[in-house]
Protein backbone atom coordinates (compact mmCIF):
# COMPACT_ATOMS: atom_id res chain seq x y z
CA UNK A 1 0.00 0.00 0.00
CA UNK A 2 1.31 3.78 -0.95
CA UNK A 3 1.87 5.18 2.08
CA UNK A 4 2.45 8.72 0.67
CA UNK A 5 -0.52 10.39 -1.08
CA UNK A 6 -0.80 13.68 -2.89
CA UNK A 7 -3.70 14.48 -4.11
CA UNK A 8 -6.10 18.06 -4.52
CA UNK A 9 -8.70 19.11 -1.99
CA UNK A 10 -12.34 18.53 -1.21
CA UNK A 11 -14.07 20.26 1.64
CA UNK A 12 -16.88 19.20 3.39
CA UNK A 13 -18.86 19.99 6.52
CA UNK A 14 -20.01 18.71 9.58
CA UNK A 15 -21.86 15.67 9.93
CA UNK A 16 -21.86 14.44 6.93
CA UNK A 17 -23.86 11.65 7.78
CA UNK A 18 -23.56 8.18 5.75
CA UNK A 19 -26.99 8.69 3.89
CA UNK A 20 -24.98 11.62 2.15
CA UNK A 21 -22.89 8.77 0.41
CA UNK A 22 -25.63 5.86 0.32
CA UNK A 23 -28.51 7.75 -0.43
CA UNK A 24 -31.18 5.41 1.14
CA UNK A 25 -33.75 5.84 -1.44
CA UNK A 26 -31.53 4.64 -4.01
CA UNK A 27 -30.50 1.16 -2.44
CA UNK A 28 -33.65 0.69 -2.13
CA UNK A 29 -35.16 1.75 -5.45
CA UNK A 30 -32.41 -1.09 -6.58
CA UNK A 31 -30.67 -3.49 -4.50
CA UNK A 32 -28.91 -4.95 -7.10
CA UNK A 33 -27.02 -1.66 -7.33
CA UNK A 34 -23.20 -2.26 -8.28
CA UNK A 35 -20.61 -0.30 -6.11
CA UNK A 36 -19.45 2.02 -9.33
CA UNK A 37 -23.13 2.63 -9.88
CA UNK A 38 -24.14 3.48 -6.52
CA UNK A 39 -20.52 5.86 -6.41
CA UNK A 40 -22.26 8.03 -9.03
CA UNK A 41 -25.06 8.94 -6.06
CA UNK A 42 -22.94 9.77 -3.88
CA UNK A 43 -23.59 13.18 -1.77
CA UNK A 44 -26.29 13.82 -4.37
CA UNK A 45 -28.06 15.36 -1.75
CA UNK A 46 -25.75 17.58 0.23
CA UNK A 47 -23.40 18.45 -3.33
CA UNK A 48 -25.11 17.10 -6.28
CA UNK A 49 -22.85 16.67 -9.42
CA UNK A 50 -19.91 16.09 -7.08
CA UNK A 51 -19.49 12.78 -7.81
CA UNK A 52 -19.00 13.36 -11.35
CA UNK A 53 -16.67 16.17 -10.82
CA UNK A 54 -14.04 13.46 -8.37
CA UNK A 55 -10.90 12.34 -10.23
CA UNK A 56 -8.84 9.52 -8.71
CA UNK A 57 -5.88 10.58 -6.36
CA UNK A 58 -8.43 13.32 -5.14
CA UNK A 59 -8.38 13.97 -1.25
CA UNK A 60 -11.79 14.50 0.84
CA UNK A 61 -11.67 16.83 3.81
CA UNK A 62 -14.18 17.09 6.37
CA UNK A 63 -15.61 18.21 9.61
CA UNK A 64 -17.03 16.91 12.80
CA UNK A 65 -18.10 13.33 13.29
CA UNK A 66 -17.78 12.15 9.32
CA UNK A 67 -19.73 9.56 8.55
CA UNK A 68 -22.77 9.82 11.53
CA UNK A 69 -26.11 7.80 11.01
CA UNK A 70 -26.50 4.25 9.82
CA UNK A 71 -23.74 1.37 9.62
CA UNK A 72 -24.11 1.73 5.15
CA UNK A 73 -20.33 1.34 4.27
CA UNK A 74 -20.28 4.82 3.23
CA UNK A 75 -16.12 4.57 2.45
CA UNK A 76 -17.22 2.02 -0.39
CA UNK A 77 -18.50 4.56 -3.07
CA UNK A 78 -15.39 6.53 -2.01
CA UNK A 79 -13.01 4.66 -2.74
CA UNK A 80 -15.09 3.65 -5.89
CA UNK A 81 -14.76 6.81 -7.17
CA UNK A 82 -10.85 7.19 -6.15
CA UNK A 83 -10.92 8.85 -3.30
CA UNK A 84 -7.03 8.58 -1.86
CA UNK A 85 -7.46 9.34 1.64
CA UNK A 86 -10.19 10.90 3.97
CA UNK A 87 -8.78 13.27 6.99
CA UNK A 88 -11.87 14.68 9.31
CA UNK A 89 -11.61 16.80 12.66
CA UNK A 90 -13.74 13.15 14.27
CA UNK A 91 -15.00 10.58 12.54
CA UNK A 92 -18.16 8.11 13.84
CA UNK A 93 -16.59 4.39 14.83
CA UNK A 94 -18.53 2.63 12.60
CA UNK A 95 -17.56 4.66 9.69
CA UNK A 96 -13.96 4.51 10.82
CA UNK A 97 -13.99 0.67 11.14
CA UNK A 98 -16.27 0.18 7.90
CA UNK A 99 -12.99 2.71 6.53
CA UNK A 100 -10.34 0.08 7.56
CA UNK A 101 -12.07 -2.60 6.45
CA UNK A 102 -13.03 -1.38 3.16
CA UNK A 103 -8.67 -0.86 3.00
CA UNK A 104 -9.74 3.48 2.42
CA UNK A 105 -6.81 5.37 3.87
CA UNK A 106 -8.66 8.04 6.96
CA UNK A 107 -7.83 9.70 9.49
CA UNK A 108 -8.85 11.79 12.33
CA UNK A 109 -6.85 15.04 11.84
CA UNK A 110 -7.96 17.50 14.27
CA UNK A 111 -7.36 21.04 13.26
CA UNK A 112 -8.15 20.26 9.55
CA UNK A 113 -10.96 21.89 8.71
CA UNK A 114 -9.24 25.09 9.22
CA UNK A 115 -5.88 23.97 7.93
CA UNK A 116 -6.45 23.40 4.18
CA UNK A 117 -9.21 24.98 1.24
CA UNK A 118 -10.46 23.67 -1.34
CA UNK A 119 -8.90 23.08 -4.35
CA UNK A 120 -5.26 23.15 -2.74
CA UNK A 121 -2.79 20.12 -2.33
CA UNK A 122 -1.98 17.78 0.23
CA UNK A 123 0.77 15.66 0.66
CA UNK A 124 -0.54 12.69 3.44
CA UNK A 125 1.65 10.01 5.22
CA UNK A 126 -0.88 7.52 5.67
CA UNK A 127 1.37 5.69 8.35
CA UNK A 128 3.11 8.39 10.03
CA UNK A 129 -0.32 10.44 9.64
CA UNK A 130 2.10 13.87 8.62
CA UNK A 131 -0.22 16.24 6.72
CA UNK A 132 1.73 18.67 4.54
CA UNK A 133 -0.51 21.74 2.82
CA UNK A 134 1.74 21.89 -0.79
CA UNK A 135 0.21 25.20 -1.20
CA UNK A 136 0.81 26.94 2.44
CA UNK A 137 3.90 24.75 3.26
CA UNK A 138 1.80 24.59 6.81
CA UNK A 139 2.09 20.84 8.45
CA UNK A 140 -0.53 19.32 10.78
CA UNK A 141 -0.55 15.09 12.70
CA UNK A 142 -3.41 13.67 12.11
CA UNK A 143 -3.87 10.61 14.19
CA UNK A 144 -1.37 7.70 12.55
CA UNK A 145 -2.94 3.85 13.12
CA UNK A 146 0.15 2.68 15.31
CA UNK A 147 1.92 0.06 13.45
CA UNK A 148 0.96 -3.07 14.83
CA UNK A 149 -2.69 -2.38 15.75
CA UNK A 150 -5.50 -4.80 14.20
CA UNK A 151 -6.61 -1.79 12.06
CA UNK A 152 -2.95 -0.94 10.84
CA UNK A 153 -2.70 -4.79 9.62
CA UNK A 154 -5.75 -5.11 7.88
CA UNK A 155 -5.02 -1.33 6.65
CA UNK A 156 -1.70 -2.33 5.35
CA UNK A 157 -3.66 -5.95 3.86
CA UNK A 158 -5.48 -3.73 1.46
CA UNK A 159 -8.64 -4.01 3.71
CA UNK A 160 -11.15 -7.10 5.77
CA UNK A 161 -11.20 -9.50 2.58
CA UNK A 162 -7.45 -9.80 2.08
CA UNK A 163 -6.41 -9.61 5.69
CA UNK A 164 -9.07 -12.55 6.15
CA UNK A 165 -7.81 -14.46 3.51
CA UNK A 166 -4.30 -14.50 5.04
CA UNK A 167 -5.72 -15.36 8.64
CA UNK A 168 -7.80 -18.20 7.58
CA UNK A 169 -4.71 -20.16 5.63
CA UNK A 170 -2.57 -19.36 8.60
CA UNK A 171 -5.48 -21.04 10.66
CA UNK A 172 -6.06 -23.94 8.93
CA UNK A 173 -9.80 -22.91 7.97
CA UNK A 174 -9.56 -22.83 4.12
CA UNK A 175 -7.47 -24.90 1.75
CA UNK A 176 -4.75 -23.41 0.42
CA UNK B 1 -6.38 2.01 38.99
CA UNK B 2 -10.26 1.03 39.23
CA UNK B 3 -12.11 0.07 36.34
CA UNK B 4 -15.24 1.01 34.50
CA UNK B 5 -17.93 -1.62 33.38
CA UNK B 6 -16.36 -1.12 29.91
CA UNK B 7 -13.10 -1.78 30.76
CA UNK B 8 -13.95 -4.81 33.36
CA UNK B 9 -15.78 -6.43 30.30
CA UNK B 10 -13.57 -5.97 27.79
CA UNK B 11 -10.47 -7.44 29.96
CA UNK B 12 -12.27 -9.90 30.78
CA UNK B 13 -12.84 -11.43 27.22
CA UNK B 14 -9.20 -10.49 26.67
CA UNK B 15 -8.42 -12.28 29.38
CA UNK B 16 -6.43 -9.00 30.62
CA UNK B 17 -6.25 -8.46 34.17
CA UNK B 18 -6.47 -4.87 33.44
CA UNK B 19 -6.97 -2.79 30.15
CA UNK B 20 -6.90 1.24 29.77
CA UNK B 21 -8.29 3.27 27.32
CA UNK B 22 -6.60 3.77 23.53
CA UNK B 23 -5.24 0.16 24.26
CA UNK B 24 -6.11 -2.18 21.30
CA UNK B 25 -7.33 -5.32 22.19
CA UNK B 26 -8.74 -8.97 20.26
CA UNK B 27 -11.52 -9.56 22.25
CA UNK B 28 -13.31 -12.98 22.41
CA UNK B 29 -17.21 -12.05 21.53
CA UNK B 30 -19.83 -14.02 23.05
CA UNK B 31 -22.21 -13.42 20.23
CA UNK B 32 -23.01 -11.96 16.73
CA UNK B 33 -25.54 -11.55 13.87
CA UNK B 34 -25.89 -13.45 10.92
CA UNK B 35 -25.28 -11.09 7.98
CA UNK B 36 -22.42 -11.27 6.86
CA UNK B 37 -22.62 -15.59 6.01
CA UNK B 38 -22.95 -14.77 2.62
CA UNK B 39 -19.01 -13.07 2.68
CA UNK B 40 -18.04 -16.12 5.13
CA UNK B 41 -19.26 -18.23 2.33
CA UNK B 42 -17.47 -16.05 -0.49
CA UNK B 43 -14.26 -16.59 2.12
CA UNK B 44 -14.45 -20.35 1.64
CA UNK B 45 -15.36 -20.89 5.23
CA UNK B 46 -17.86 -23.83 5.51
CA UNK B 47 -18.84 -23.75 9.49
CA UNK B 48 -19.26 -20.87 12.26
CA UNK B 49 -17.16 -20.52 14.87
CA UNK B 50 -20.49 -20.86 17.59
CA UNK B 51 -24.01 -21.80 15.44
CA UNK B 52 -25.87 -21.19 18.81
CA UNK B 53 -23.97 -17.61 19.40
CA UNK B 54 -25.38 -16.60 15.72
CA UNK B 55 -28.89 -15.04 15.73
CA UNK B 56 -30.28 -13.74 12.64
CA UNK B 57 -33.34 -12.21 11.14
CA UNK B 58 -35.15 -10.54 8.19
CA UNK B 59 -36.62 -7.26 10.04
CA UNK B 60 -35.96 -4.32 7.18
CA UNK B 61 -37.59 -5.17 4.40
CA UNK B 62 -40.09 -7.58 6.35
CA UNK B 63 -41.69 -9.41 4.90
CA UNK B 64 -40.61 -8.42 1.61
CA UNK B 65 -42.15 -6.08 -0.17
CA UNK B 66 -40.37 -6.83 -4.10
CA UNK B 67 -39.07 -10.08 -5.94
CA UNK B 68 -35.62 -8.53 -5.59
CA UNK B 69 -36.01 -8.40 -1.29
CA UNK B 70 -37.81 -11.95 -1.46
CA UNK B 71 -34.65 -13.72 -3.30
CA UNK B 72 -32.38 -12.31 -0.82
CA UNK B 73 -34.83 -13.85 1.50
CA UNK B 74 -34.32 -16.98 -0.15
CA UNK B 75 -30.50 -16.98 -0.27
CA UNK B 76 -31.07 -16.32 3.71
CA UNK B 77 -32.83 -19.04 4.70
CA UNK B 78 -30.23 -21.06 2.42
CA UNK B 79 -27.49 -19.65 4.48
CA UNK B 80 -29.26 -20.25 8.01
CA UNK B 81 -29.73 -24.06 6.63
CA UNK B 82 -26.30 -24.05 5.35
CA UNK B 83 -24.41 -22.83 8.63
CA UNK B 84 -26.62 -24.72 11.14
CA UNK B 85 -28.12 -21.37 12.76
CA UNK B 86 -30.67 -22.35 15.01
CA UNK B 87 -31.25 -18.49 16.76
CA UNK B 88 -33.44 -17.21 13.22
CA UNK B 89 -36.78 -16.16 13.50
CA UNK B 90 -39.19 -16.35 10.59
CA UNK B 91 -41.65 -13.60 10.03
CA UNK B 92 -44.84 -13.75 12.69
CA UNK B 93 -42.07 -15.04 15.71
CA UNK B 94 -39.58 -12.55 15.19
CA UNK B 95 -39.53 -8.79 14.93
CA UNK B 96 -37.07 -5.99 15.32
CA UNK B 97 -33.79 -7.70 15.98
CA UNK B 98 -32.88 -5.46 19.39
CA UNK B 99 -36.16 -6.95 20.77
CA UNK B 100 -36.10 -9.96 19.49
CA UNK B 101 -32.42 -11.16 20.18
CA UNK B 102 -33.18 -10.06 23.77
CA UNK B 103 -36.02 -11.73 24.23
CA UNK B 104 -34.29 -15.08 23.10
CA UNK B 105 -30.75 -14.92 25.41
CA UNK B 106 -28.77 -12.87 23.03
CA UNK B 107 -27.41 -10.53 25.92
CA UNK B 108 -26.65 -11.26 29.57
CA UNK B 109 -24.73 -8.78 31.95
CA UNK B 110 -20.86 -9.07 31.17
CA UNK B 111 -21.35 -9.62 27.50
CA UNK B 112 -19.85 -8.58 25.08
CA UNK B 113 -21.61 -8.59 21.71
CA UNK B 114 -20.73 -7.38 17.84
CA UNK B 115 -23.58 -7.40 15.33
CA UNK B 116 -24.55 -5.87 12.47
CA UNK B 117 -26.86 -2.82 13.29
CA UNK B 118 -25.86 0.86 14.03
CA UNK B 119 -29.13 0.41 16.93
CA UNK B 120 -26.77 -1.79 18.65
CA UNK B 121 -25.59 0.08 21.47
CA UNK B 122 -29.41 -1.05 22.73
CA UNK B 123 -28.01 -4.28 24.63
CA UNK B 124 -26.19 -2.25 27.05
CA UNK B 125 -29.35 -1.86 29.10
CA UNK B 126 -28.80 -5.29 30.17
CA UNK B 127 -24.86 -4.32 31.58
CA UNK B 128 -23.24 -5.68 28.81
CA UNK B 129 -20.73 -4.51 26.23
CA UNK B 130 -22.66 -4.48 22.88
CA UNK B 131 -22.04 -2.42 19.70
CA UNK B 132 -22.01 -2.50 15.86
CA UNK B 133 -19.52 -4.63 14.02
CA UNK B 134 -20.21 -4.65 10.32
CA UNK B 135 -18.14 -5.97 7.65
CA UNK B 136 -15.86 -7.03 10.54
CA UNK B 137 -18.92 -9.38 11.76
CA UNK B 138 -17.82 -11.91 9.47
CA UNK B 139 -14.22 -11.95 11.25
CA UNK B 140 -16.59 -12.61 14.16
CA UNK B 141 -17.96 -15.48 12.63
CA UNK B 142 -14.79 -17.54 11.36
CA UNK B 143 -12.88 -16.61 14.58
CA UNK B 144 -15.24 -15.73 17.19
CA UNK B 145 -12.97 -12.47 17.79
CA UNK B 146 -13.08 -8.81 17.29
CA UNK B 147 -10.48 -6.13 17.85
CA UNK B 148 -10.89 -2.99 19.84
CA UNK B 149 -10.03 -0.39 20.93
CA UNK B 150 -10.71 0.57 24.53
CA UNK B 151 -12.85 3.18 24.60
CA UNK B 152 -12.84 6.18 27.61
CA UNK B 153 -15.85 5.86 29.54
CA UNK B 154 -18.11 9.13 30.32
CA UNK B 155 -20.19 9.30 32.97
CA UNK B 156 -24.00 10.57 32.84
CA UNK B 157 -25.73 10.66 36.38
CA UNK B 158 -29.61 11.06 35.89
CA UNK B 159 -30.23 12.87 38.94
CA UNK B 160 -33.39 14.11 41.20
CA UNK B 161 -36.88 11.74 40.13
CA UNK B 162 -38.28 11.36 37.14
CA UNK B 163 -41.66 13.44 36.40
CA UNK B 164 -44.94 11.64 36.01
CA UNK B 165 -45.64 11.43 31.75
CA UNK B 166 -41.48 11.59 31.44
CA UNK B 167 -39.98 8.71 30.26
CA UNK B 168 -36.75 7.22 28.79
CA UNK B 169 -36.99 9.17 25.54
CA UNK B 170 -37.29 12.59 26.80
CA UNK B 171 -34.55 11.53 28.82
CA UNK B 172 -32.14 10.86 25.83
CA UNK B 173 -33.62 13.82 24.16
CA UNK B 174 -32.77 15.81 26.87
CA UNK B 175 -29.10 14.53 27.07
CA UNK B 176 -28.78 14.74 23.11
CA UNK B 177 -30.23 18.20 23.16
CA UNK B 178 -28.08 19.33 26.01
CA UNK B 179 -24.48 17.57 25.59
CA UNK B 180 -25.03 16.87 21.31
CA UNK B 181 -25.04 14.47 19.13
CA UNK B 182 -21.32 13.12 19.41
CA UNK B 183 -20.63 13.67 22.89
CA UNK B 184 -19.86 9.92 22.97
CA UNK B 185 -17.57 9.52 19.87
CA UNK B 186 -15.71 6.39 20.20
CA UNK B 187 -16.77 6.18 24.17
CA UNK B 188 -18.42 4.13 26.34
CA UNK B 189 -21.16 6.00 28.43
CA UNK B 190 -22.35 4.15 31.56
CA UNK B 191 -25.60 5.60 32.80
CA UNK B 192 -26.14 5.87 36.48
CA UNK B 193 -27.94 7.59 39.60
CA UNK B 194 -31.34 7.63 40.88
CA UNK B 195 -33.45 7.98 37.93
CA UNK B 196 -31.82 5.01 36.17
CA UNK B 197 -32.69 3.18 39.33
CA UNK B 198 -36.85 4.50 39.09
CA UNK B 199 -36.73 3.78 35.43
CA UNK B 200 -38.24 0.51 33.94
CA UNK B 201 -36.19 -1.48 31.72
CA UNK B 202 -38.51 -0.73 29.18
CA UNK B 203 -37.54 2.76 29.72
CA UNK B 204 -33.87 2.53 29.90
CA UNK B 205 -33.64 0.46 26.79
CA UNK B 206 -34.53 3.89 24.74
CA UNK B 207 -31.52 5.54 26.32
CA UNK B 208 -29.25 2.74 25.84
CA UNK B 209 -31.03 2.38 21.83
CA UNK B 210 -30.20 6.02 21.06
CA UNK B 211 -26.23 5.65 22.73
CA UNK B 212 -25.34 5.74 19.05
CA UNK B 213 -27.49 8.71 18.56
CA UNK B 214 -24.86 10.61 20.83
CA UNK B 215 -22.16 8.59 18.99
CA UNK B 216 -21.66 6.14 21.45
CA UNK B 217 -19.72 2.79 21.25
CA UNK B 218 -21.60 1.41 24.01
CA UNK B 219 -24.73 2.55 26.33
CA UNK B 220 -24.20 1.00 29.68
CA UNK B 221 -26.42 0.20 32.57
CA UNK B 222 -25.90 -1.37 35.65
CA UNK B 223 -27.95 -4.15 36.06
CA UNK B 224 -30.68 -4.73 39.06
CA UNK B 225 -33.68 -6.85 39.84
CA UNK B 226 -35.50 -5.25 36.74
CA UNK B 227 -33.28 -6.54 34.58
CA UNK B 228 -33.08 -9.71 35.99
CA UNK B 229 -36.85 -9.92 35.65
CA UNK B 230 -36.72 -9.57 31.86
CA UNK B 231 -33.77 -11.92 31.71
CA UNK B 232 -35.30 -14.93 34.25
CA UNK B 233 -36.57 -17.78 32.04
CA UNK B 234 -35.05 -16.25 28.50
CA UNK B 235 -31.41 -17.34 29.38
CA UNK B 236 -29.82 -20.80 30.96
CA UNK B 237 -26.48 -19.23 31.56
CA UNK B 238 -25.13 -17.54 34.98
CA UNK B 239 -24.49 -14.75 34.91
CA UNK B 240 -23.03 -11.41 37.27
CA UNK B 241 -23.90 -7.90 37.57
CA UNK B 242 -21.12 -5.68 36.45
CA UNK B 243 -20.06 -2.67 38.41
CA UNK B 244 -17.36 -0.15 38.15
CA UNK B 245 -14.53 0.35 40.74
CA UNK B 246 -15.30 3.30 43.06
CA UNK B 247 -12.23 5.04 41.84
CA UNK B 248 -12.41 3.54 37.66
CA UNK B 249 -11.41 6.80 35.60
CA UNK B 250 -13.78 8.72 33.54
CA UNK B 251 -13.03 10.98 31.19
CA UNK B 252 -15.77 13.30 31.69
CA UNK B 253 -19.09 13.19 34.48
CA UNK B 254 -21.92 15.12 33.39
CA UNK B 255 -24.99 15.02 35.79
CA UNK B 256 -28.46 15.91 34.96
CA UNK B 257 -31.11 17.12 37.31
CA UNK B 258 -34.54 15.70 35.62
CA UNK B 259 -37.08 16.67 38.54
CA UNK B 260 -37.89 19.72 36.76
CA UNK B 261 -38.06 17.33 33.18
CA UNK B 262 -41.26 18.14 30.81
CA UNK B 263 -42.06 16.15 27.73
CA UNK B 264 -39.25 16.30 24.80
CA UNK B 265 -39.59 16.56 21.07
CA UNK B 266 -36.89 16.49 18.79
CA UNK B 267 -37.29 18.76 16.11
CA UNK B 268 -36.81 17.65 12.59
CA UNK B 269 -32.98 16.99 11.12
CA UNK B 270 -31.06 15.65 14.12
CA UNK B 271 -31.83 14.03 17.15
CA UNK B 272 -30.18 16.51 19.19
CA UNK B 273 -32.80 18.94 18.24
CA UNK B 274 -34.45 18.39 21.70
CA UNK B 275 -36.34 21.22 22.95
CA UNK B 276 -39.52 21.01 25.28
CA UNK B 277 -42.84 19.95 23.62
CA UNK B 278 -44.73 22.88 25.56
CA UNK B 279 -42.67 25.42 23.88
CA UNK B 280 -43.45 24.04 20.41
CA UNK B 281 -47.26 24.10 20.85
CA UNK B 282 -47.77 27.50 19.74
CA UNK B 283 -46.16 26.87 16.68
CA UNK B 284 -49.54 24.38 15.67
CA UNK B 285 -47.62 21.87 13.68
CA UNK B 286 -49.98 19.89 11.87
CA UNK B 287 -49.42 16.12 11.61
CA UNK B 288 -50.20 13.35 8.85
CA UNK B 289 -48.22 10.85 10.17
CA UNK B 290 -47.33 9.41 13.81
CA UNK B 291 -45.90 6.46 14.03
CA UNK B 292 -45.51 4.68 16.88
CA UNK B 293 -42.91 1.85 16.58
CA UNK B 294 -39.33 0.74 16.18
CA UNK B 295 -36.63 -0.52 18.16
CA UNK B 296 -36.47 2.36 20.22
CA UNK B 297 -39.82 2.67 21.53
CA UNK B 298 -43.09 -0.07 20.37
CA UNK B 299 -42.64 -1.81 24.01
CA UNK B 300 -45.93 -3.31 26.02
CA UNK B 301 -45.72 0.14 28.23
CA UNK B 302 -45.25 2.17 25.36
CA UNK B 303 -48.15 0.64 23.84
CA UNK B 304 -50.12 0.41 26.84
CA UNK B 305 -49.58 4.36 27.72
CA UNK B 306 -51.07 5.24 23.80
CA UNK B 307 -53.86 2.97 24.50
CA UNK B 308 -54.44 4.77 27.67
CA UNK B 309 -54.44 7.91 26.01
CA UNK B 310 -56.35 7.08 23.03
CA UNK B 311 -58.87 4.98 24.88
CA UNK B 312 -62.13 6.66 23.98
CA UNK B 313 -61.03 8.69 21.86
CA UNK B 314 -60.21 9.25 18.15
CA UNK B 315 -57.48 9.58 15.71
CA UNK B 316 -57.65 13.11 13.89
CA UNK B 317 -59.25 12.42 10.83
CA UNK B 318 -56.21 14.18 9.02
CA UNK B 319 -54.12 11.71 10.31
CA UNK B 320 -52.74 8.57 9.77
CA UNK B 321 -51.29 6.61 12.90
CA UNK B 322 -49.04 3.44 12.53
CA UNK B 323 -48.39 1.21 15.36
CA UNK B 324 -45.65 -1.50 14.86
CA UNK B 325 -45.16 -3.29 17.97
CA UNK B 326 -40.71 -4.30 18.66
CA UNK B 327 -41.91 -7.64 18.24
CA UNK B 328 -44.31 -10.30 17.67
CA UNK B 329 -43.72 -11.20 21.27
CA UNK B 330 -44.95 -7.88 22.32
CA UNK B 331 -47.66 -7.86 19.79
CA UNK B 332 -48.97 -10.84 21.27
CA UNK B 333 -49.10 -9.81 25.08
CA UNK B 334 -50.36 -6.40 23.56
CA UNK B 335 -53.00 -8.45 21.86
CA UNK B 336 -53.75 -10.36 24.69
CA UNK B 337 -54.21 -7.01 27.37
CA UNK B 338 -56.27 -5.25 25.13
CA UNK B 339 -54.54 -2.09 23.87
CA UNK B 340 -54.47 -3.32 20.19
CA UNK B 341 -57.89 -3.39 20.36
CA UNK B 342 -57.92 0.21 21.97
CA UNK B 343 -55.78 1.49 19.26
CA UNK B 344 -58.02 0.02 16.72
CA UNK B 345 -61.10 1.56 17.65
CA UNK B 346 -60.14 4.64 17.58
CA UNK B 347 -58.52 4.82 14.32
CA UNK B 348 -54.94 3.59 14.41
CA UNK B 349 -53.26 0.72 11.84
CA UNK B 350 -51.85 -1.29 13.52
CA UNK B 351 -48.83 -3.22 11.72
CA UNK B 352 -46.97 -6.09 12.56
CA UNK B 353 -43.71 -5.96 13.92
CA UNK B 354 -40.88 -4.41 11.57
CA UNK B 355 -38.61 -1.92 11.20
CA UNK B 356 -40.36 -0.93 7.46
CA UNK B 357 -42.22 2.88 8.14
CA UNK B 358 -38.77 3.56 10.63
CA UNK B 359 -36.23 3.59 7.98
CA UNK B 360 -38.42 4.93 5.41
CA UNK B 361 -38.90 1.49 3.78
CA UNK B 362 -42.11 0.76 3.26
CA UNK B 363 -45.70 0.36 5.17
CA UNK B 364 -45.65 3.87 5.82
CA UNK B 365 -43.07 6.21 3.67
CA UNK B 366 -43.56 9.84 4.00
CA UNK B 367 -44.01 11.74 1.05
CA UNK B 368 -42.84 15.45 0.02
CA UNK B 369 -43.77 18.09 2.59
CA UNK B 370 -45.20 15.52 4.93
CA UNK B 371 -45.09 15.99 8.70
CA UNK B 372 -44.34 13.09 10.87
CA UNK B 373 -44.48 12.53 15.00
CA UNK B 374 -42.48 9.51 15.77
CA UNK B 375 -41.16 7.27 18.42
CA UNK B 376 -38.73 6.14 16.53
CA UNK B 377 -34.81 7.25 16.62
CA UNK B 378 -33.95 9.03 13.81
CA UNK B 379 -35.21 12.01 12.47
CA UNK B 380 -32.34 13.11 10.00
CA UNK B 381 -34.06 14.32 6.31
CA UNK B 382 -35.37 11.61 4.14
CA UNK B 383 -34.97 9.23 6.75
CA UNK B 384 -38.60 7.92 6.75
CA UNK B 385 -39.31 8.39 2.71
CA UNK B 386 -39.08 11.72 0.86
CA UNK B 387 -36.12 14.19 1.81
CA UNK B 388 -38.67 17.15 1.65
CA UNK B 389 -40.88 15.64 4.85
CA UNK B 390 -40.07 16.71 8.41
CA UNK B 391 -39.58 14.04 11.22
CA UNK B 392 -40.16 14.85 15.18
CA UNK B 393 -38.79 12.62 17.67
CA UNK B 394 -40.84 12.00 20.81
CA UNK B 395 -41.97 9.58 23.73
CA UNK B 396 -45.24 7.05 22.67
CA UNK B 397 -47.70 9.49 24.57
CA UNK B 398 -46.52 12.36 23.14
CA UNK B 399 -46.95 10.44 19.52
CA UNK B 400 -50.53 9.41 21.00
CA UNK B 401 -51.83 12.86 22.25
CA UNK B 402 -50.26 14.37 19.03
CA UNK B 403 -52.10 11.70 16.63
CA UNK B 404 -55.40 12.98 18.66
CA UNK B 405 -54.95 16.66 17.89
CA UNK B 406 -53.63 16.17 14.55
CA UNK B 407 -50.72 18.22 15.36
CA UNK B 408 -47.95 18.85 17.75
CA UNK B 409 -49.19 18.34 21.45
CA UNK B 410 -47.93 18.17 25.21
CA UNK B 411 -48.98 14.45 26.49
CA UNK B 412 -49.93 15.71 29.44
CA UNK B 413 -52.88 17.47 28.27
CA UNK B 414 -54.40 14.40 27.35
CA UNK B 415 -53.85 11.89 30.23
S1 LIG C 1 -36.53 -0.12 13.99
FE1 LIG C 1 -35.44 1.49 12.90
S2 LIG C 1 -33.68 1.97 14.15
FE2 LIG C 1 -34.48 0.02 14.86
S3 LIG C 1 -33.30 -1.53 13.77
FE3 LIG C 1 -35.15 -1.11 12.57
S4 LIG C 1 -34.58 0.47 11.10
FE4 LIG C 1 -33.01 0.43 12.70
Amino acid sequence: METVRTGRVWKFGDRISTDFMVPGHRVLANPDLSSDEAAGFCMEANRPGWASEVRPGDILVAGINFGCGSSRNGSEPLKALGIAVVLAESISRIHLRNAVNTGLPTLVAPGIAGFVEEGQSLEVNIVTGEVKNLDTGALLQAEAWQEGTPPYEILMAGGLDAYMKAKLKERGLVAN
Amino acid sequence: MGMTIAEKILAAHAGADTVKPGQYLWCKVDATSGHRLADLEALGVDRVWDPERVFMIDDHQAPPPTVAAANKVRELRRLIKKYDITNYFEYGRGGILHQVFAEHGMYAPGDLVAQCDSHSTAGGVFNACVTNANLDAVHVLAFGELWFRVPASVRVVLDGTLPAWCVGKDVILKVAGELGTDFGLYKSVEYVGPVAGQMSLAQRWTVSNMGVEVGAKFAIFEADEKTDAFLAGRLDRPYRHVTADPDAAYEAEYTFDLSDLTPMVARPGDPGNGVPVEGVKAERVKVDQAFLGSCTNARLEDLEVAARILAGREVHPDVRMLVSPSSQEVFGEALKAGYLETLVEAGALVEHSTCGPCYGGHLGVLGDGETCISSSNRNFRGRMGSPLADVWLASPATVAASAIAGEIVDPREYL
